[in-house]
């Protein structure tokens, strides 16, 4: 069995966000593998792992620079890479339509993805991806099993948790809590070295939505903070509760 | 192309808040609001969503409606938006809301504006504010397809009653079995008596600082003063004190609730971006430094063993 895993790029979650003409600015930051596509790569070497995946493919859609993301999942343990040449600018919908397109000529039998992206939280590819294959899917999951060519999977669910089941080939869409992504080693990062990437072009198509501007949040003003007795301090706050916020307290 | 649609989120007839709340800011668009409703035995709602608005409801009553699968709504969300030609459609940006909006715009080749929290829509107009980097900037967005289509995030959107005729209407069936790709086993509540984390009015989170189970249990007590949630960092959900559904941040929930107390939480950015649009924060903390205090409008530097205690006894009073 053949598994694609979709890695972003993203800054560090750490990263300071500043503007530079209008523009989020990404000098001096940190890129690393979108958190919950680490997670997509990791859920993938074990399969492979475990002898269910034969080949594991990471796919990456972005600048020259996104070749870190899928060195360092080749480096975990990822066998090839494709890297989609893409405009930084291209929408969800535009990404989507790119990826689907390498899918395609791919043909894997399990697409796993992060379920959202922790720049542009977006959530949509991964669903917009399955949608052009006409493939099903199930996203935020939290555990995944494969059986009789079905992929049987739990997930978050509003007010709950539920556990679904389609036919393969499916595309799936990960929470952090499947697993924990391993750290590349040392061997694994010089292998990577050598492990191919290929480069394609992604296919132009129209963006569907346009930025009109992007803006930083307002400076909060600093609160109060105080300092000594437990009960005086709690005696501040539940007023603070009370009259500021005003919270009703139950009985 | 007229009309602002909201499609109400809802399981076994009990409707999500921010539903109302989507409602209530559609009215502003000055547009017909109808609330779109699917479901099994779900027509007796209706006259809720008048309440808020709805000039007209669209009730879409099935066997295959009785819960939420991809398939089945996007069919019959696709021929009604064929037939009745919304201006806008908006969802809650909820699981459920952002899988249906994100597979309906990818049907429909529309672009989809999600986990908005402003928007402002016009006869084939749609600009949304949404929060990118995890809340450390923003981002305004033009959807430039029709219908306009957006996610809202809960607790934005103020409610307010404002009746209106909530005509009832019923559109044709498409939607059928054969729509249906996922084969849902088994769904498993979370069986708490306190509110959903991402709708509560009131969020009590407990950190590494509540040092195990005890110090949540103290969490709780004042959650439960407060009808409060109860939610925590990713260190008491890794520690095992709280499930994952319980985590607050980037990788966990964003909840937006009036008052937020951080106990015993150090404040990383990672976690801020689950709570820093909360409308007041207060914070317990023994360390004066903690990056939590940057963001608090109320802190008391100290030990919540012994801070919570008195603060549930002041509270009481
Ligand atoms: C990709 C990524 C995603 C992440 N996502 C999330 C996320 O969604 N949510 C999240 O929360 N974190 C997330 N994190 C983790 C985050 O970076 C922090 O490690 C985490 O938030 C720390 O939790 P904490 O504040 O409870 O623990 P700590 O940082 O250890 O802070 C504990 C605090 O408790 C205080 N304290 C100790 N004893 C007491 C006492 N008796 N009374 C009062 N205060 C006391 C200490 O002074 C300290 O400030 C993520 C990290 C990464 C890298
Ligand atoms: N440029 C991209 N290249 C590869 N995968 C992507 C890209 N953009 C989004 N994805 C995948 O889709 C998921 C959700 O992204 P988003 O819809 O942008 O929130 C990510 O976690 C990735 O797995």
């Amino acid at each position: 069995m053949k598994v694609l895993v979709c890695v972003k790029q993203t800054f560090d979650t750490e990263a300071k966000i500043e503007l530079k003409d209008g523009k989020i600015s990404d000098a001096g930051i940190n890129l690393i593998i979108n958190p919950y596509d680490e997670v997509a790569v990791e859920g993938a070497i074990q399969l492979k792992e475990k002898g269910i995946a034969s080949e594991v493919v990471v796919v990456s859609a972005g600048s020259d620079k996104a070749m870190d993301a899928i060195r360092t999942a080749l480096a975990m343990g990822a066998d090839r890479g494709i890297l989609i040449k893409q405009d930084t600018g291209a929408d969800e919908y535009a990404r989507a339509v790119a990826i689907a397109e390498v899918i395609r000529s791919e043909d894997p039998n399990l697409v796993l993805a992060g379920h959202v992206a922790a720049d542009d939280g977006s959530s949509q590819v991964p669903t917009r991806i399955a949608e052009i294959l006409g493939w099903p899917h199930i996203n935020v999951i939290t555990s995944l099993e494969i059986a009789d060519g079905k992929v049987r999977c739990s997930s978050e669910a509003d007010g709950g948790s539920q556990v679904t089941e389609v036919k393969l080939p499916a595309v799936i869409s990960c929470q952090v809590s499947w697993n924990e992504p391993r750290y590349p080693s040392m061997k694994g990062i010089m292998q990577a070295k050598k492990k191919p990437v290929a480069t394609v072009d992604a296919v132009a198509v129209e963006n569907k939505t346009r930025i009109i501007e992007y803006f930083l949040p307002q400076a909060k003003q600093a609160g109060v903070k105080v300092e000594g007795e437990p009960e005086e301090c709690a005696a501040k706050l539940a007023d603070f509760i009370k009259n500021t916020a005003k919270i009703e307290v139950k009985a | 192309m007229a009309g602002t649609w909201v499609f109400v989120e809802q399981r076994d007839g009990n409707v999500r808040k921010v539903t109302y709340e989507m409602i209530s800011e559609a009215k502003k668009f000055g547009d017909e609001v109808c609330a779109v409703i699917f479901g099994k035995g779900i027509e007796g709602l209706a006259p809720q969503f008048a309440k808020y608005g709805a000039d007209k409801v669209y009730v879409v009553e099935g066997d295959v409606f009785a819960q939420y699968n991809t398939g089945a709504f996007v069919a019959q969300m696709a021929a009604m938006i064929e037939e009745y030609k919304p201006n806008a459609v908006l969802f809650a940006h909820t699981f459920n809301g952002r899988d249906f909006a994100s597979r309906l715009a990818q049907k429909l080749n529309a672009g989809l504006a999600t986990d908005v929290i402003a928007a402002e829509i016009s006869a084939g107009k749609g600009v949304f504010t949404r929060a990118i980097y995890a809340g450390k900037a923003f981002a305004k967005v033009e959807v430039t397809t029709q219908p306009i289509l957006a996610t809202v995030r809960a607790g934005v959107f103020e409610v307010k009653e404002n009746p209106a005729a909530g005509e009832v209407i019923k559109p044709a069936v498409v939607a059928t079995q054969a729509n249906v790709y996922q084969n849902i086993i088994e769904f498993k509540p979370t069986v708490s008596a306190r509110p959903e984390l991402t709708e509560a009015d009131v969020v009590v989170s407990g950190g590494r600082g509540c040092k195990g189970p005890e110090g949540i249990k103290l969490v709780e007590q004042l959650a439960d003063l407060l009808g409060a949630a109860v939610g925590g960092s990713r260190a008491a959900i890794d520690s095992g004190w709280l499930g994952h559904e319980y985590q607050v941040g980037q990788t966990g929930k964003v909840v937006n609730p009036t008052l937020y107390i951080a106990c015993g939480i150090s404040g990383a950015i990672q976690h801020l971006a689950g709570m820093s649009s909360s409308k007041f924060i207060t914070a317990i903390n023994t360390d004066p430094e903690a990056p939590i205090f940057n963001v608090a409008d109320f802190g008391v530097v100290g030990d919540l063993f012994k801070v919570i205690p008195v603060l549930c006894e002041e509270l009481k009073k």
